[in-house]
């Protein structure tokens, strides 16, 4: 799964492709948001504009939707963040030349998944003490003859599986796209180079195909990015708000 | 070349399972995400806020200031209603003052009229009533005076003859016409 590395060229652990893209996703976030944010004028410019559209769309549409109340400004910044550097790595994927999701390599869906996971349990005893693992495994409403299947149940689906899903929703789309799409390009490239004029014909159907493929992907980039920072909201609302479910 | 290309997938999987993070990667990214965190916490998002509150700030203060300039309107408004109204009441009532005195200017003058008849009338009165005086007392010394001549006349005369009587009369009468005529003249 991993390509060679850049530095030092061609060894199989190095700095790599995916590195590197990483840290320009940085670079590109920090810039665009940086001039985009640095003007503070009343009547936005076209850049500022753009920039205010993003920023708005993460802490309206999301953290203040789904988190809600005063609280939810101090959670902006994190799923700002994490909106951004998902889709500015996902987007990769569907830039030709580039045509690497960083999210396709699963390291870096385990640690955006773990400052997510790290963060909302913080939140939940921060808000609720110990009392928080409680309120999050026991259902209130349940009767108590059910509660030995429920409460293994709660903890499994919350605190086992829920990172797990977290991460591996976000890697495994990323992956099986950039699978997708590479096993195409692989294929049209065997397909041309057939004997058989008609089997050579077959690749303009696969590319259709691939082509297709190629923007659902592009959806499912953005989508994805949109899925993860919204799952973290409804998270962390449900750390808040433990003793209310 | 098939069997070339299923090789080294084969043996690409064997190598290398998907779900087994590469660490260095992982490190990348978390710095990468560590970074980043820092800049918008530090920079992006206050800057934005401060836009937005300043924007939320000047609207509202915009609509703050609207707000004041029509209740000041509406109030100028109501002011020159107000002022209007008054103006038409006070028309009203020098209208009505003009009236109330042209009719009591009227009425004086009536009572002046009437009175003034009532002193004429009574004026011609008094004058015909004294003028009656005047001719009561000239008459009656006439007549006395005229009754005594008369009287003589016919007692000079002889009263025996009816006929000679009326004569006398008859000249007296002529007498007293030419004596009136003669005054006249």
């Amino acid at each position: 799964m991993h390509l060679p590395a850049i530095l030092p060229w061609g060894a199989h652990d190095g700095f790599s492709k995916q590195m590197l893209l990483v840290i320009l996703s940085v670079v590109i976030i920090a810039t665009f948001f940086m001039l985009a944010a640095r003007k503070q004028q009343l009547v936005p410019g076209k850049l500022q504009f753009a920039g205010e559209m993003a920023y708005g769309f993460v802490r309206n549409s999301i953290a203040k939707d789904i988190i809600g109340g005063r609280d939810f400004m101090k959670y902006v910044p994190l799923l700002f963040t994490l909106f951004f550097f998902i889709l500015v790595n996902n987007i990769y994927g569907a830039i030709p030349l580039i045509q690497l999701p960083s999210f396709s390599h699963v390291g870096g869906a385990y640690v955006l998944a773990a400052i997510v996971y790290i963060t909302w349990i913080a939140i939940g005893v921060k808000k609720n003490g110990l009392r928080y693992f409680k309120l999050a495994t026991v259902p209130s409403g349940v009767p108590v003859y059910i509660l030995p299947i429920v409460i293994p149940i709660e903890i499994i689906s919350n605190f086992l599986v829920r990172p797990v899903t977290h991460s591996l929703r976000l890697f495994a789309t990323m992956l099986a796209g950039h699978l997708i799409v590479m096993i195409a390009g692989s294929g049209i490239e065997f397909l041309v180079m057939q004997e058989n004029v008609l089997l050579k014909g077959t690749s303009v159907l696969v590319l259709a195909g691939a082509i297709a493929m190629y923007m659902l992907e592009a959806l499912i980039m953005a989508l994805q990015a949109y899925v993860f920072t919204l799952l973290t909201a409804i998270y962390i609302e449900g750390a808040l708000h433990a003793d209310s479910h | 070349m098939n069997q070339l290309i299923i090789s080294a997938a084969t043996e690409g999987a064997a190598a290398v399972n998907p779900l087994v993070p590469n660490p260095w990667e992982m490190g990348v990214v978390l710095a990468g995400f560590a970074v980043l965190f820092f800049i918008v916490v530090k920079f992006v998002v206050p800057m934005f806020e401060k836009t937005f509150a300043e924007r939320a700030e000047a609207i509202e203060g915009g609509i703050a200031k609207a707000e004041k300039a029509q209740a000041e309107a509406s109030a100028a408004l109501e002011e020159y209603k107000q002022q209007l109204t008054d103006a038409r009441a006070e028309a009203n009532r020098i209208r009505e003052e003009a009236r109330a005195e042209g009719a009591q200017i009227l009425a004086e003058l009536k009572e002046k009229a009437a009175a003034e008849s009532a002193r004429i009338t009574a004026q011609a009165h008094v004058q015909i009533e004294s003028e009656r005086q005047a001719a009561v007392v000239s008459l009656r010394s006439e007549v006395g005076t005229l009754a005594t001549t008369l009287a003589g006349r016919i007692v000079g005369e002889s009263l025996s003859d009816d006929e000679r009587a009326a004569r006398v009369v008859d000249r007296f009468l002529a007498d007293l016409e030419n004596q009136n005529a003669g005054v006249a003249k």
